[in-house]
């Protein structure tokens, strides 16, 4: 069970992402929808994943994610979605990450229960669903690639590497609700380019 | 300042318009004089009203559905409550916000962040994957069964009647067919009463104020009461013969998009999520609230045999209700689907099945889902490929039928249990928003944002057959006949 501890936040964070992530996977149709397999989470049904090796990257990715909410040295997690054909950034996923840095001790609990979290994760998780009624098609065939924003003195860990932001040239922006443990503060937005739309 | 615009600043941007005139002239119901191939007047775009977002105005305290947020989350919210409607010219967006986001967004300065990714990038999706959302977009029609099922339907309505100023709002249920073969239909602020036998029209009721609108109607089973839910949380109760108000029950606090009943209990579902038990043969009518939904109930159905209501909810759930509540004075689901990922308005209870629900889901979700209430579990569930406002089960074939938006606004028949397509319906040029059976079975009314009814003959009992059932259930009453001597 999670506590009321900065690892049991961050693992609850952490675990938002790895299901927010396979949610816009679905939603967006990145993948095709009977590679995924419903799990129950949040009180919802959820889409998740079956492929070994996307499984593979997303866990590292979220694994690598839980150390650094631990830490509070992670900002901003991004899902970048673009043309295969010509790499053009179509949509853009923005978790930005507010830490409490004072809280860092292992043994202080944190007066939120996670029930009251799980329910603003949901509502989050269920609008993110929603978005699909005004987000333009994605009409080519598209790749997701996953940017996190670390405090600049961070040492990069092996496997990883520097990026660019990966910004859409002419875009419009919808804030989705945020959630928070008390300890993280995590605002969704997406971003989709423009002219997309008839 | 979401408030639809007034009837006559509507009409006047609609200028020049042929077709029903405005409230003077207005003859709704009447036999659309068209030809069966071309759509309704051409100046309007069918799908796209123009109108703004038709919201519950706000009163002051009135409303307690609309919490207390900073203004950059109202559009969210608002979009939310209306998320199977669509999008209104202003898109949830604004102008002077975005630029405010914007800044807000990129607001700390990037020169501080790194930003980093995990190398070893997973494969993409299969070469010739095609993007399965683009059903929601294309024009193309999907392919359909084309095994014929023996039996002939027609393809073109029986009739086409005039619906002007129905409301194209996704989570209401503005139609209802009576046992005594009529029909309700909500206009606006107005219901009008088709007697299908007669072909004579009557107004029941119109509302007080302008800005007002009826958002429910349900017939009581013997057809002698007719049950009204309105924008301004009333349940009021008509009677059809002497065409007056018997009883107007305010207990809700937001519009009630939804009814059904069961017996002498009315159950009424509202925009807070709250489902509300009238005994309508008492004073004091409010008997039980349901709490199991966070947002507006558009879908609630009683089962035939009274044991359970279905409600649907645009948070995406099903509950399912016992008629009794527990030990502990409450009543609690004994079931909660979480399956759809859309709003839930079609839910229908299965007539020769008992136990056995069909739910559909709005636009994200698309799907049609048959349910076992008792074990809980998912029966079926197929990709209707399109957002589903409502489904009927015909009583006369194992089969049922279900009503669609974008992109063919059709009527698609289903075969059951193996949910074959029989038939498409197509004909409306703008979503399906309701519909409804006659009393015989025969005839299904499907009311759409064309402002159009269209009465389909897609049940019809193959008189052979139809003399079999009859003599069956005269056969039926005699024993019991015999028994009572």
């Amino acid at each position: 069970q999670q506590g009321a501890t900065v690892r049991g936040r961050a693992e609850i964070v952490a675990e938002f992402f790895s299901y927010g992530i396979n949610s816009i996977l679905y939603q967006r149709g990145i993948y095709p929808p009977e590679t995924f397999t419903r799990v129950q989470k949040y009180g919802l049904t959820l889409l998740v994943t079956t492929d070994p090796e996307l499984k593979n990257y997303l866990n590292n990715v979220v694994e690598q994610m839980k150390e650094w909410l631990y830490k509070c040295t992670v900002q901003r997690l991004v899902v970048v979605i673009s043309s295969i054909e010509n790499g053009e950034v179509l949509e853009r996923w923005q978790f930005d990450i507010e830490c409490d840095k004072a809280a860092k001790d292992d043994s202080a609990p944190r007066e939120k229960s996670q029930k009251a979290i799980q329910d603003e994760i949901r509502s989050v998780i269920r609008q993110i669903t929603a978005t699909v009624t005004f987000l333009p098609l994605l009409e080519t065939a598209c790749a997701f690639d996953l940017l996190i924003y670390t405090d600049k003195d961070l040492a990069v860990p092996e496997k990883w590497e520097e990026s660019g932001p990966q910004f859409i040239a002419n875009s419009e922006e919808v804030r989705l609700r945020s959630f928070t443990t008390t300890i993280h503060k995590v605002n969704s937005s997406v971003a989709y380019k423009k002219d997309s739309f008839p | 300042p979401n408030a639809p615009p007034a009837r006559w600043q509507r009409k006047a941007k609609e200028s020049g318009a042929p077709g029903p005139s405005p409230a003077a002239g207005m003859s709704p119901m009447k036999p659309a004089n068209r030809s069966h191939s071309s759509s309704k007047t051409p100046s309007r775009t069918p799908g796209k009203s123009g109108s703004k977002i038709q919201s519950t105005p706000t009163k002051a305290g009135g409303d307690r559905y609309i919490p207390n947020r900073s203004t950059m989350q109202m559009d969210m919210a608002n979009f939310l409550l209306t998320k199977e409607n669509d999008p209104a010219e202003e898109s949830p967006t604004k102008k002077e916000q975005q630029k405010a986001w914007a800044v807000n967004l990129n607001g700390f300065d990037i020169e501080e962040a790194k930003i980093l990714r995990l190398s070893g990038k997973p494969q993409n999706a299969p070469e010739g994957y095609q993007n399965n959302l683009k059903v929601l977009y294309s024009q193309k029609m999907t392919p359909g069964s084309s095994r014929k099922n023996g039996r002939y339907i027609p393809s073109m309505p029986d009739r086409i009647l005039d619906a002007p100023e129905i409301r194209n709002d996704y989570y209401l249920n503005l139609i209802d067919w009576s046992s005594q073969n009529f029909l309700a239909v909500a206009l606006d602020n107005s219901v009008y009463l088709w007697n299908h036998t007669s072909g004579e029209i009557i107004q029941l009721l119109q509302m007080e104020h302008p800005d007002d609108y009826v958002s429910s109607v349900s017939w009581i089973k013997e057809g002698n009461y007719l049950a009204v839910g309105t924008s301004n949380a009333e349940v009021q109760l008509w009677d059809i013969q002497q065409q007056k108000r018997l009883r107007n029950m305010t207990s809700h606090s937001s519009r009630v998009g939804s009814l059904s009943w069961n017996s002498y209990i009315l159950s009424s579902g509202a925009r807070t999520g709250h489902i509300h038990h009238h005994d309508v043969r008492v004073a004091e009518h409010h008997v039980a609230t349901l709490a199991g939904h966070t947002q507006e109930v558009c879908g609630l159905k009683w089962s035939l045999d009274g044991r359970y209501l279905a409600s649907g909810g645009n948070d995406n759930l099903v509950n399912i209700w016992p008629c009794t509540q527990g030990d502990s004075g409450d009543f609690s689901p004994v079931q909660t689907f979480t399956q759809h990922q859309g709003a839930v308005k079609a839910v229908a209870w299965c007539p020769w099945q008992s136990n056995v629900l069909a739910t559909g889901g709005g636009t994200s979700d698309r799907h049609i889902r048959i349910w076992n209430v008792c074990s809980g579990s998912c029966l079926s569930a197929v990709d209707a490929h399109s957002q589903v406002c409502s489904i009927l089960w015909s009583t006369n074939y194992k089969e049922f039928i279900s009503g669609h938006g974008f992109a063919q606004n059709q009527l698609v028949v289903w075969k059951y249990p193996t949910m074959a397509k029989v038939t498409e319906l197509r004909g409306h040029t703008a979503r399906v928003l309701n519909l409804t059976m006659s009393p015989d079975g025969v005839t299904v009314a499907s009311a759409a944002a064309d402002e159009t009814l269209r009465l389909w003959r897609c049940f019809e009992m193959d008189p052979i057959k139809k003399k079999e059932k009859e003599k069956a259930n005269s056969a039926k009453s005699s024993i019991i006949h015999q028994g009572i001597r």
